[in-house]
């Protein structure tokens, strides 16, 4: 028996009853395309929670001077007046990180930010131009200081939205002004854009960013540096970026193995992994209910299919008495169950990415739709019509040719 | 064909039902057999069994120097498909296939048959039954004795040895019963072997020979000297107003 002709005598017996076949398949297509819109929603929400974090920063990776425990007990100084950080450090990072694509070194002071009349109190923050990529803090207007400016020390800032407002009459413009920050003029080369509060409240744009050699000359009279932010080429490097740091730094400070770091290397990690394992399992809840919906396709196919054998008695009586063995039978059901199932999951995947396409489009939920997805909902579809038609083609392949004559 | 001391027993229940008490005949090449019997004669069983639906519980059935009895169900099927042609009283035809697709049926169970060739095999079989002009008709869309000459056709198209009828007019009016004999009896003139189950006498008189039985044994086997021709009975009769 060629398998071609059983397909085309499961084809043609299917569009003997096209509407049947088509209410059967529903089922399934419903549940393809619940399985594929719901998993596409779940990534979907997923990827832009991840987007979101990593434009908050994500993949930065902040390091902050450590006081070691002092030898005899003595009092352990606050962070930010140790000293164990220096320009050595950041130039070692960029010299031998791989998993680093970014390092800038941090120094700030608060001051008062005078421009005219009008004055506001304000954080400066010396660092180099890498910072505004670390950050992902695009500029609105004007342009960011270059190496030339860090070489230099030279008095020029970008300066935060909150401080434009506060020091700026509404309808001025601030670029090429010059403000002055603790007596000191600074001209203002940079707008930098609206970041907004933080996750845990604080004003970002409430800054003065300069030249970190400025800031440490002129500001803070101080030769070291208090932070060192890098950022790691994705958040999935983050882990590999950070004990990369740790080695580095150990080995630029000259630490032996029995002593602790004296610094502290910090990323954001736990907080991506928090937000990402919410929105797996949101992912994973969507599919088990679409899953249930496909299940239930099956079953409408496997119901069919045992009342067409019924149906079907006396059909098959016949096949079996012009020379059908029972084989062939069960293959033409078998034929049948998964044709329907497969062009179910055709029709399914179709439906499916028009419904995420739509929900994109109306709701303006996020959707992404995988390959694997698709995939997946497609082999489970051949296995569900091999599975639930195998028992009523099963069935109608015993029977016995005089008996299933004889069925009225 | 041959058969000799046939014997088919049923179980029901506790009680053996004795379908075929030993049952003998043979059947050569080119002969147009009836086979007679009122209800229960067993005439069933043995159609069930020459038909290679049903194996003897007892007895040999030879058809074509094949011994029935050894072969799986699986060759059974085989010889169905090779053999025999089958023809029903209630036609059963597929129902919303067209006629030419019914035909072919039997050829898709013949893997050594390419589609090219089921097509013309199908058609000289409607040929040969004169419908070659219904070929894409539904059977809902052809009168009974058309839908029983498709199903005529249909027991051709795989040059079987032997065509075995089941009541094959028992469903039609006396005037299409004649119409469907002359058919057979000009098939059987083409040299094709006939089996032609019935309780009519009247049907049988157009065979030449008729086996009758009864309660499981073979009473009467003889030769019909004087077989009527289908053919001269149409035309004795009136031209129906409605046909």
């Amino acid at each position: 028996m060629k398998i071609i002709n059983l397909i085309r005598i499961a084809v043609r017996a299917l569009q003997r009853n096209k509407l049947r076949a088509f209410l059967t398949m529903l089922g399934i297509i419903i549940g393809v395309g619940a399985v594929i819109a719901m998993v596409a929603i779940g990534q979907g929400s997923k990827k832009s929670i991840q987007d979101q974090l990593s434009s908050m920063g994500s993949n930065m990776i902040t390091v902050r001077p450590n006081s070691n425990q002092a030898a005899g007990g003595a009092a352990r100084l606050d962070a930010s007046t140790v000293q164990s950080l220096t320009i050595d450090d950041i130039k070692a990072i960029q010299s031998q990180a791989q998993y680093i694509n970014a390092v800038s070194p941090a120094v700030q002071g608060r001051g008062q930010a005078i421009n005219g009349a009008l004055n506001w109190p304000t954080t400066m923050q010396g660092v180099s131009p890498n910072f505004l990529d670390i950050r992902n803090w695009p500029l609105k207007e004007g342009v960011a200081f270059g190496n030339e400016d860090i070489n230099g020390a030279t008095k020029v800032c970008l300066i935060g939205q909150t401080v434009v407002e506060n020091i700026f009459d509404p309808g001025d413009d601030p670029l090429g002004k010059t403000i002055r920050f603790n007596k000191i003029p600074f001209k203002i080369i940079g707008v930098l854009s609206e970041k907004g509060e933080n996750a845990f409240g604080q004003d970002q744009d409430d800054i003065i960013l300069a030249p970190y050699t400025t800031v440490q000359k002129r500001i803070l009279a101080i030769p070291y540096i208090q932070t060192i932010y890098a950022s790691s080429a994705s958040s999935e490097t983050s882990e590999p970026a950070t004990q990369e740091i740790s080695q580095i730094l150990r080995s630029s400070h000259k630490l032996t193995n029995a002593e602790q770091d004296d610094f502290t290397v910090r990323t954001q990690a736990e907080l991506i992994n928090t937000f990402s394992s919410t929105s797996q399992l949101l992912t994973v809840l969507l599919a088990a209910i679409a899953g249930i919906s496909l299940l239930v396709g099956g079953i409408g196919i496997m119901n069919i299919m045992y009342v067409s054998v019924t149906e079907r008695t006396k059909e098959i009586g016949l096949r079996m008495s012009i020379g059908a063995r029972g084989i062939d039978i069960l293959m033409q059901f078998l034929i049948e169950a998964i044709v329907i199932s497969i062009t179910g999951g055709i029709l399914g995947v179709l439906l499916g990415l028009l419904a995420s396409k739509l929900i994109t489009v109306f709701l303006s939920w996020p959707t992404l739709v995988s390959e694997s997805s698709i995939v997946l909902s497609f082999v489970v579809c051949a296995i569900t019509g091999i599975f639930f038609g195998y028992y009523p083609a099963q069935k109608a392949s015993r029977l016995d040719p005089i008996e299933a004559l004889r069925y009225e | 064909m041959e058969i000799h001391d046939l014997k088919r027993e049923f179980k029901m229940g506790v009680e053996i039902v004795r379908a075929l008490k030993g049952v003998s005949f043979s059947v050569e090449q080119g002969e147009f057999v009836t086979i007679m019997g009122s209800s229960g004669s067993g005439k069933t069983t043995l159609l069930n069994i020459i038909g290679c639906l049903d194996k003897p519980t007892e007895g040999i059935y030879l058809l074509d120097n094949v011994d029935v009895k050894r072969l799986s169900r699986n060759d059974l099927a085989q010889l169905r498909n090779r053999k025999i042609g089958f023809v029903f009283q209630a036609y059963n035809l597929l129902a919303r296939t067209s006629a030419i697709e019914n035909v072919e049926l039997p050829l898709l169970y013949n893997s050594s048959i390419s589609t090219h060739e089921r097509h013309k095999m199908a058609l000289k079989a409607l040929e040969a039954v004169r419908l070659s002009d219904r070929l894409d008709h539904l059977p809902n869309q052809l009168s009974g004795g058309q839908q029983q000459r498709v199903a005529i056709a249909r027991a051709l198209v795989n040059e079987p040895v032997m065509i075995l009828a089941d009541e094959a007019t028992g469903n039609l009016d006396s005037r299409t019963s004649y119409e469907i004999m002359a058919l057979f009896q000009e098939l059987n003139k083409q040299g094709r072997t006939i089996v032609f189950v019935t309780h009519e006498p009247d049907i049988a008189a157009f065979s030449g020979r008729t086996v009758t039985l009864k309660d499981g044994r073979v009473i009467k086997d003889s030769k019909n000297e004087n077989v009527r021709s289908a053919k001269e009975v149409l035309a004795g009769l009136p031209i129906a107003e409605d046909y």
